[in-house]
């Protein structure tokens, strides 16, 4: 239970943060994006000071053994810069610029129930559900081609 | 330059800081919040107590700032509902591909020193500059 209320604690403030700097504006990303018009550098200072405080909280959780309302941490194992990794903060950054949300921000904003809004959120569920699924059949069609291969060499 | 606001984003972010500090000093997590709503949807479910609870926050900060009187937000999305449907496509297909946007690649893959958050986060901010750049400079130019 003090986990969940600390995780709504942690999304209460994250979307604060957001609201105060100006970043649930569409108008306010595509400022900051657009190098060659009227450039608005404020992102730059947003995550600066994001960046910095979540270093520091970093560093003080690693000298912990183990958080403090769970028995372990969940970071990320992979490694390697792969094609993957790239096509895909690549095509996130093309969605990002034709209209300015990225999926905190779209979250936050859910909460004027705008129809744009919400078709934003949506859709990009359906891009993740849809990657994801296909992802999974990938995975399944290659096991199953590799069961049978096993069974065709056996 | 006249919407530069360094005050405000500095605060914000710092707020955005604390925030992905406490997820991780509390409950061992990365605050990427395409990672935490992902999680939430099929075919790849897993921990929703938390992950809910997370978006409840996120959603719940506008509405709570209406009782101090604030406005809710209201973000200028294009009139061109397709071009809407087609960027909200590539942030979930993008996020999922490359596992993270600009809180878990941006802000706590940084944070970390993550040879691949910073990969990740060059790639974004390149193909987002250059979206904005052709929208606005060579289609709209």
């Amino acid at each position: 239970m003090l986990r969940v209320i600390a995780s709504f604690g942690c999304g209460l403030l994250f979307a604060i943060g957001l609201l105060i700097s100006g970043m649930t504006d569409p108008r306010k990303i595509l400022g900051f994006l657009d190098l060659f018009g009227a450039w608005d550098p404020t992102l730059a200072f947003v995550m600066a000071g994001a960046v910095a405080v979540t270093g520091l909280g970093f560093a003080l959780a690693r000298r912990r053994s183990t958080p403090i309302l769970a028995e372990r941490s969940v970071l990320p194992t992979q490694a390697g810069i792969t094609a993957r990794l790239l096509i895909g903060s690549g095509l996130f950054g093309i969605g990002w610029g034709l209209v300015g949300l990225c999926p905190g921000p779209a979250l936050v904003n859910l909460a004027g129930l705008n129809v744009p809004v919400i078709l934003f959120v949506a859709a990009m569920a359906a891009g993740m559900s849809g990657y994801n699924l296909w992802q999974s059949g990938f995975a399944k069609a290659k096991r199953q081609a590799d069961a049978s291969a096993a069974l065709s060499e056996g | 330059m006249q919407d530069f606001t360094p005050i405000s984003g500095l605060v914000g972010g710092v707020l955005i800081g604390f925030a992905c500090a406490l997820l991780m000093l509390l409950n061992g997590r990365i605050a990427g919040v395409s990672g935490v709503f992902a999680g939430l949807l099929p075919p790849n479910r897993s921990d929703r107590d938390w992950r809910l609870s997370f978006l409840c926050g996120l959603i719940a900060a506008p509405l709570l700032g209406t009782i101090a009187r604030f406005s809710l937000p209201r973000p200028t999305l294009p009139a061109d509902l397709w071009l809407v449907l087609v960027s909200g496509l590539l942030v979930g297909l993008g996020t999922r591909m490359s596992g993270g946007c600009t809180s878990g690649h941006g802000v706590c893959g940084t944070a970390r020193l993550s040879t691949r958050s910073l990969a990740a986060t060059a790639a974004f901010m390149v193909t987002a500059i250059a979206t904005v750049a052709i929208v606005r400079h060579v289609i709209g130019g």
